[in-house]
Order: structure tokens, then sequence, then C-alpha cells
């Protein structure tokens, strides 16, 4: 085999792996531009090409609305985690108190348990508090994460001690050290904890199938799940244009911050 | 999936004492509790106390809203391991969670290898790789629905095209086990490659120099400089993609609802389906406690994994 060859033969299976990856997103954006009765057909090769399934589905369902309920959802989850497991690895690093360790050891534990596996008493939890369908159910049992506190832990630890010591010469306060030292010190670990739990609340669906029942406050996942069940005639091409209406978003985030993110993980990673 | 491992995996480690000590102020109790607080109180009722909870009803038969009536003690667990239905959800479970790891890693390896090799485009081929890792589950379950539709769907259109039977892919047993994995692994992809590709490039270029200069083979070099090389990554990804097999419930619920026949029932769908459809919870309980534990113990042997290589 000649080099040459060889390197065609690699540019062709690197591309033959690539249609495959894409090919589930190309056929699900070629059927949302089909109108439903030439899919029915099987006739995948129509020229019927148009943008009618979007704007069907944006005027007939209510997939703009859950697109904003999980933005919200989502943002105030991502804020409330950078904001309290912050609070908390700051607690574990810089304060002292009867029973650090086996507190830090408590929520460490935790990290093995699956929501999935909790979500019976949750429910009567969330029941009882009235928090059923709303915003508020989504967000709450969420507010701080175990991952999130171990995390900035260790990011915290790598603060020198003089930065600490110089604080408390200075009189400075624990409020006023953790605020202006430690979260700008920290910031990609923070940067990426916000990623992190953005995308976590963002994926939830088990969570919010239970607790939500109105398209007032589901959020994407089970409202594309809504719109996958009331489409009793298989509504393909509306499903589709739906589907890539929520993808490309996330798309778009994924590779326009995978530079800045690459860079993000590897400098933490030397740290 | 998750962006937990890269970061625990990089800038964290394992469960470890702060040993550095600080000049440390006295009266701390107070601000502690108030930094603290917060967390301590989300993580009390909605981890520490469902846990226990769920422990607790396991040992009841509970009325339709969920309370606890009659103590069984153990009756439920014991229930479960004779019912067939359960065990035919473990084993579909093992199934699936065997099927999924598997394939993740082994077209994951693939597609790292493929395009650690600088290329004149290479960018564009890795930035596609990785595209997965922006698909929501109920994305990818809605495409792959349609690929697998009866008929108008790729693989039955391709089929008649080869004169093959229509296979109907979610309503047949085997086929929508098959069809589940597809869409698990595709989903899992993105994430997989970039942890393999960037562990790859981790990989000395100069031992592959000497493998080269020895007269080793490519495949000889694979097996023999690249595994042992990336074997502590391949091990965490596997935990990583293993636990995220066993919660695995959106894409089921979406593509099969468990079905056909309970085929894709899986642990997580059966105590959904016997919590929230049967309202059987102290039965869904024991499935609660049996899942955290299999879970637990995963996510143990990846802590002592990390806190290994912490310390290398």
């Amino acid at each position: 085999m000649t080099k040459r060859f060889r390197l065609l033969l690699r540019y062709l299976v690197l591309l033959l792996l690539a249609i495959i990856i894409l090919g589930p997103f190309i056929l699900g954006f070629w059927a949302s531009l089909l109108p439903t009765a030439d899919i029915a057909k099987g006739a995948l090769w129509s020229t019927h090409v148009s943008l009618a399934n979007y704007v069907a589905a944006v005027q007939q369902t209510a997939i703009l609305r859950y697109l904003m309920n999980s933005l919200i959802i989502s943002t105030v989850t991502m804020l409330a985690q950078l904001f309290f497991c912050s609070l908390g690895a700051y607690a574990f690093v810089f304060l002292s108190f009867k029973g650090r360790n086996t507190w830090f050891y408590l929520i460490l534990a935790t990290m093995m348990l699956p929501f999935e596996a909790e979500v019976i008493p949750n429910f009567m939890t969330v029941r009882h508090l009235n928090l059923l369908n709303h915003y508020a159910v989504m967000v709450i049992p969420f507010l701080t994460s175990a991952f999130g506190i171990f995390m900035l832990r260790q990011a915290f630890r790598q603060i020198p001690l003089e930065l600490k010591e110089a604080a408390d010469v200075e009189g400075l306060s624990h409020w006023q050290f953790y605020w202006r030292v430690t979260l700008p010190y920290a910031r990609i670990s923070l940067f990426t904890l916000a990623a992190y739990s953005f995308l976590e609340s963002w994926n939830q669906y088990l969570w919010p199938m239970l607790t939500t029942f109105s398209d007032k406050f589901r959020p994407v996942q089970d409202g594309l799940r809504q719109l996958q069940s009331q489409e009793t005639f298989n509504n393909w091409g509306m499903i589709q244009a739906s589907a890539v209406i929520v993808v490309v978003p996330t798309l778009l985030v994924l590779f326009i911050g995978q530079h800045y993110f690459k860079n993000g993980l590897n400098e933490g990673a030397t740290k | 999936m998750s962006l937990q491992v890269t970061t625990a995996e990089k800038s964290a480690g394992a469960p470890q004492l702060n040993q550095r000590s600080f000049n440390l102020h006295r009266h701390d109790k107070w601000v502690a509790l108030a930094f603290l607080g917060p967390s301590l109180i989300i993580l009390g009722v909605f981890v520490f106390y469902p846990m226990l909870r769920t422990l607790y009803l396991s040992l009841f038969l509970t009325n339709n809203v969920g309370r606890p009536t009659v103590f069984v003690g153990l009756k439920n667990y014991t229930s479960l391991l004779m019912s067939s239905a359960y065990r035919a959800s473990l084993q579909a479970t093992a199934v699936y969670v065997v099927g999924v790891v598997g394939l993740t890693l082994v077209l994951g390896l693939l597609l790292a290898q493929m395009a650690v090799r600088k290329l004149a485009g290479i960018q564009w081929i890795r930035t596609i790789f990785s595209a997965t890792m922006g698909v929501s589950v109920s994305v990818a379950a809605i495409f792959w629905l349609f690929i697998f539709s009866p008929t108008v769907g790729l693989f039955d259109q391709i089929g008649a095209l080869l004169h093959l039977p229509v296979v109907q892919w979610l309503t047949t047993p085997g086929p929508a086990m098959i069809a589940v994995v597809i869409s698990t692994v595709w989903m899992n992809l993105g994430f997989t490659f970039l942890i393999l590709f960037g562990a790859l490039q981790m990989v000395p270029r100069s031992l592959y120099e000497t493998a080269a200069i020895e007269g080793a083979t490519a495949t000889y070099q694979f097996i023999h400089v690249t595994i042992p090389m990336i074997s502590p990554t391949l091990f965490f990804t596997s935990t990583v993609t293993l636990i995220g097999a066993f919660k695995s419930f959106g894409l089921i619920d979406l593509m099969t609802a468990g079905g056909p026949n309970n085929a894709t029932n899986l642990m997580v769908y059966q105590v959904y389906r016997d919590a929230f459809l049967n309202g059987n919870y102290g039965l869904a309980s024991a499935e609660s406690v049996i899942l955290a534990v299999v879970i637990a113990l995963l996510t143990l042997l990846q802590f002592k994994f990390l806190e290994k290589r912490v310390t290398y």
C-alpha cells in the first residue's frame, strides 16, 4: 500500500464514521422539512421541502414555552448551586467547627445515592409541601449538590495559605474573603460547575415528569414527551421539527463553547 | 451523561482529609452554620431522609398514597426475588448495561483512535465526533424513534431495498432491546469520545516511535502501548457509563415504555411502574433499595480508583 492510498483510506473511514454520527441529526432535520403525508408514505426523497413544520410547531404546540421553562429552571438551579456549593466548600476549607470531617464525609457519601432510587419519598415530600406543578419543584431539591461542594472544596484548597493570613491581618471577614478572593480565584472551577449543573438540570426527565402537569411549567424534555404522546397519528414532520428546535441551541453552545471549555478544563487539570 | 467525570477526575480526587491547618478563628461555629446550613438542609431533606424513608417503606405494605400500613419485614424483597417479572427486569437491565457499556467503549475508542492523528481538517471531524454531547435524552429518542419506525424508518427502507421483511423494531422484544441500546450508545458517544481522545493525546509519542523501531505492528502497538497507557481513563469511562446505564429512564420511556412484553423494562422503569402506575410503594421501595445498592457499589469502586490516581 502506498502512503497516499493509506491516507485516502483513512479519510474515507473518518468520513464514514462522521456520517454515522451525524446520521440521526441529518435524518431528523431532513424529515422536519418534509410534509408528514410524504413521510408516512415513506417518500423520503420528496422535494416538497418547506419550513411549514416549524411554523406549525411554534404555532400549534407549546415548544417555545417549554424552552423558556427549561431556561428559567436551569439558570436558577445553576446560580443556586454556584452560590450554595461554594459557601459549603468554603466552610470545609476555611472554617473550623466541630465535626468538620464527619460532615464532609456525610456529604461525600450522598454522592453514591442515585436520585432515581429516592423519587418515592421525594415525591411525597414535595406533594406534602404543596410544590407540585411549579418551577419550585424542579429547583428546590437541586439548590445544592454534593458533587459541587466536593469539587469546589478541592479547588479552594489550592488557594495559598498566605492569602488567607494576609486577609486575616487586614481584618477581612469570612464573607469578604469568600466574595473577593475565593470566588475569583476559583473561577475556572466555578465555570465548570456552572456548565455541569446547567446541563444536568436541562436534561432532567423523570423528576419533572412526575411533578409537573401543565405546559405552563413543563420543561423541554417532558414537553417533547408530551408532543410525542399527543401526536397519535404520528405527525413525524412536526415532531422532528420540535426536536431540531430543541437541539440547535445546545449544539451551537457546544460548538462555540468547546474551545473555551477545553481550555478551562486543561487549566483546571494543570493546577 | 455528565461532565462530572472530567472535573472529578482532573481537578479533584478522592475522599481525602484536609490536612492543612489554618490559623483558624475560634468562633467559626455560627459562620459555619450560616455557610453550610442551606446545603445541609437541602441534602438532608432530599437525599438523606428519602434514603432512610425508602429503606423503611421497603419493609411495609403501603396504601395507595404511599403510607405504610402493615409491617412485612423482608417480604417485599423475597417476593421480588421470587417474581419472574422482576428477575426478567434484572436480566433486561444486565443485557442493556453490558451492551451499552461494551459498545460505547469500543466505538468511543475507535473514534478517538481515528481522530488522534493530525490530518488536514481533523478539527472538523473531532467536533462532529463530540456532537452528541449536545443532545438531550428526548431529542435522541425522537430522532431514533423515526429511524426505527416501521416501513418509513431508515432501517426498514434499507431493508426494503434488499427485499428483507419489515422489522417491527420497537414492538418486537429482541429488536426493541437492540434499538434502545443503539440509541443510548449514540447518545453516549460524544462524551466518551472526548474523554478517551484526551487520554490518547497524553500518550507520549516517543513510546510509539520506540515500538516502531523495534518493528511492532500497529495492532501490537495498540494492544501493548495504547491500551495500558490509557487504562485508567478506560476504567473510569466504563464506570461512568455503567452507572449511567443503570439509571437509564428517559430513552426507555419515550421509545418503548418498557415494552414490548417487558423486554426493555429496566430497573428504574420498574420502580416507576410499581410506584407511580401501580401504587405499590412498598414493593417499589424495595426495588429502589436494590438499585441504590448496585449504584453505590459502583460509585465506591470509582472513588477507590480516583483515590489511587491522585496519589500517583
